[in-house]
């Protein structure tokens, strides 16, 4: 396949890009000048006609989800760029938001243009400490050469941008908690309807978009719906950051088409195994995703080709287990991780993930019984049908899957008295 | 009761004036506020809530509700080691014993000079780079033990 040349990741090696007048001299804010001569009308139409998909994890259409919000008659509207990047082995916006942030800031302006809103966060995880130093000075610049503030570059137009910093917790990245935590208060799921479109941050208007979603705008703008829409997939196009992980020779992130294979992504780009090991399972989407396995190999990652195999593209980040790893002490490991991040607020999921964490880890150290797997099983359907938010859902994959694909290792697991890894889950606070 | 220095009260003025209701500048402010005392106590939580004008329990709540705001004190450094599944599968839990070790403490616990406390945490957006870890604002990525007594060492 070749590596694409790079449209998102352009300026990763540009030294000082953060800095504005870098910025320009390589082309930066020009996608400004184009989109308001086309007219707030005409570039949501050039978005809607491209096919951008949010890369936050749901790919809901961009077009329309801004469509929603511009029929709205209520202002001010806000835009936030969903910075929080929680789902676990995702790493993709960090170079938006430590490295290239007016990328960032850019297609910022140009969507809320559209969308016609006049604020703007980005809700930045806390984890980041130097992107918020970066993304604010960024933000100075920007101010000083009036790419923000009133009546940018003298268009008719206003736009407003300060970062919210989070302070750890996954669920603040799903949208409606997120406009909770912007708001001040505990980041929780907001039950829909009223949906955000009317009644978001502030009881007004509002888009949340990922960061990546968000910086293919000007890419869209400056290039042309036909020409960014004709890179990749039909079904979800566009250029994609891929953030690969786990047991590979070349593990971090590349800048591919939508549709490469999981194959090509593994073998081409990854490296292939390390150490020449075999492959075991791939976890294709982020944690909340379902686990493949070699059998998997030639699907494309998109959209559809992912949801026809079982799975999800999540967030784009593959993670890569050899032969060498315990498939029984990842999942105990990611149901750790979701337990710590529950919310509490629905039963199943708060008490649920607990009891899982529990029972994996029996089985991991020798102290498993057979119905140990049933009861794994009714748990996470219990979940399914029973939480409010995703994150309940996302919790329930790592398990269906590998008990699927992989049901003979816990079988083994069982049998044995313990992990034949030798590996052992640990207590945990 | 504790009173916040004019230097944080002024970031807190800041941040609230980017918002139009200024409960929105209380993640902000319990920020300023860990960054002038070193952690968020029960005193320092509520100076924070009579600034921004919300309950103290409120805030606590809040404070509570994530993992970055320390409820305890914590040492000169704290060592964040992620053993997420990225970072696991590269080997972070033995360097978690490592630490423990290296460090005489276990997880979640600080050393008794204060100079260490030595955490486990969630992925940190650095699976390419695995194992890593953030101390304080620093980060530290494809980790082996070696790594590891070589950076403690520079930090005593
Ligand atoms: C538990 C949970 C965590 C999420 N975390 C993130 C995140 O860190 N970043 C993100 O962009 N979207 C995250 N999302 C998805 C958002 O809810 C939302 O769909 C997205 O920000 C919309 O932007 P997009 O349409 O551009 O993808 C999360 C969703 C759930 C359920
Ligand atoms: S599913 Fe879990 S995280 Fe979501 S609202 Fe319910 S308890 Fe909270
Ligand atoms: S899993 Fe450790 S940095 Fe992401």
């Amino acid at each position: 396949m070749g590596f694409m040349e790079k449209i998102l990741l352009k300026n990763a090696d540009v030294p000082d890009i953060n800095d504005i007048d870098v910025y320009v001299a390589h082309g930066g804010y020009k996608s400004l000048d184009k989109a308001f001569q086309m007219g707030p009308a005409a570039v949501l139409e050039e978005v809607k006609r491209s096919g951008l998909r949010g890369r936050g994890g749901a790919w809901f259409p961009a077009g329309m989800k801004w469509q929603f919000c511009v029929e709205v008659n209520k202002f001010p509207k806000y835009l936030i760029a969903n910075a929080d990047e929680g789902e676990p082995a995702t790493f993709k916006d960090r170079p938006f938001l430590e490295k290239d942030p007016h990328q960032l800031i850019e297609g910022m302006i140009v969507s809320a243009y559209a969308i016609g809103a006049s604020k703007g966060y980005i809700y930045l995880r806390g984890e980041y400490p130097t992107g918020y130093k970066v993304l604010n000075a960024a933000i100075d610049q920007a101010y000083k050469k009036n790419m923000l503030g009133q009546h940018i570059k003298g268009a008719d137009f206003s736009f407003d941008l300060a970062v919210h910093r989070g302070a750890g917790a996954y669920i603040c990245g799903e949208a409606s908690a997120l406009i909770e935590s912007l708001e001040g208060k505990r980041g929780q799921f907001r039950v829909r309807p009223p949906y955000m479109a009317t009644h978001g941050a502030f009881g007004m208007p509002t888009v949340v978009n990922n960061v990546e979603t968000l910086v293919n705008v000007s890419h869209i703008i400056n290039g042309g719906a036909d020409w960014w829409g004709s890179i990749g997939s039909k079904d979800s196009p566009g250029p994609k950051i891929f953030g690969i992980s786990g047991h590979l020779q070349r593990p971090g992130l590349y800048e591919l088409p939508m549709g490469v294979t999981l194959r090509e992504l593994i073998y081409e780009y990854g490296g292939g195994i390390k150490d020449g090991r075999e492959l075991k399972a791939v976890i294709p989407g982020g944690v909340s995703t379902a686990m493949l396995t070699p059998e998997h190999l030639d699907i494309k990652m998109d959209v559809k080709s992912l949801q026809a195999a079982g799975s999800a593209i999540g967030s784009g980040a593959t993670t890569v287990m050899s032969e060498d790893a315990c498939v029984v002490h990842m999942v105990w490991r990611a149901m750790a991780f979701f337990y710590h991040e529950s919310c509490g607020r629905c039963t199943p999921c708060r008490e649920g993930t607990d009891w899982m964490v529990k029972i994996l880890a029996r089985i991991e150290n020798g102290a498993g019984r057979t119905e140990d797997l049933k009861i794994l099983e009714d748990v996470c359907h219990t979940i399914h049908n029973n939480c409010f938010c995703p994150l309940g859902e996302g919790a329930v994959n790592p398990v269906l899957s590998s008990l699927k694909y992989f049901r003979q290792d816990f079988e083994e697991h069982i049998r044995t008295r313990g992990c034949p890894k030798g590996l052992r889950a640990r207590a945990r606070h | 009761m504790i009173t916040l220095s004019e230097n944080t009260l002024q970031e807190i003025e800041r941040a609230a004036s980017k918002y139009v209701d200024r409960k929105s500048a209380l993640m902000a402010a319990l920020w300023a506020a860990q960054a002038e005392f070193g952690q968020l106590s029960p005193d320092v939580i509520e100076a924070v809530a009579e600034v921004i004008g919300v309950s103290s329990a409120h805030a606590q709540g809040l404070a509570t509700y994530h993992s970055l705001y320390w409820k305890k004190p914590v040492g000169k450094y704290v060592v964040m080691l992620c053993t997420n599944i990225a970072c696991t599968l590269m080997g972070a839990e033995t360097l978690l014993e490592h630490l423990e070790k290296k460090l005489g403490i276990h997880e979640g616990e600080t050393t008794p000079d204060g100079m260490f406390t030595l955490q486990e945490v969630e992925c940190i957006g650095s699976c390419g780079n695995a194992p890593a870890m953030v101390i304080n604002e620093t980060f530290y990525y494809d980790l082996t033990a070696e790594k590891i007594d070589g950076i403690l060492s520079g930090l005593r």
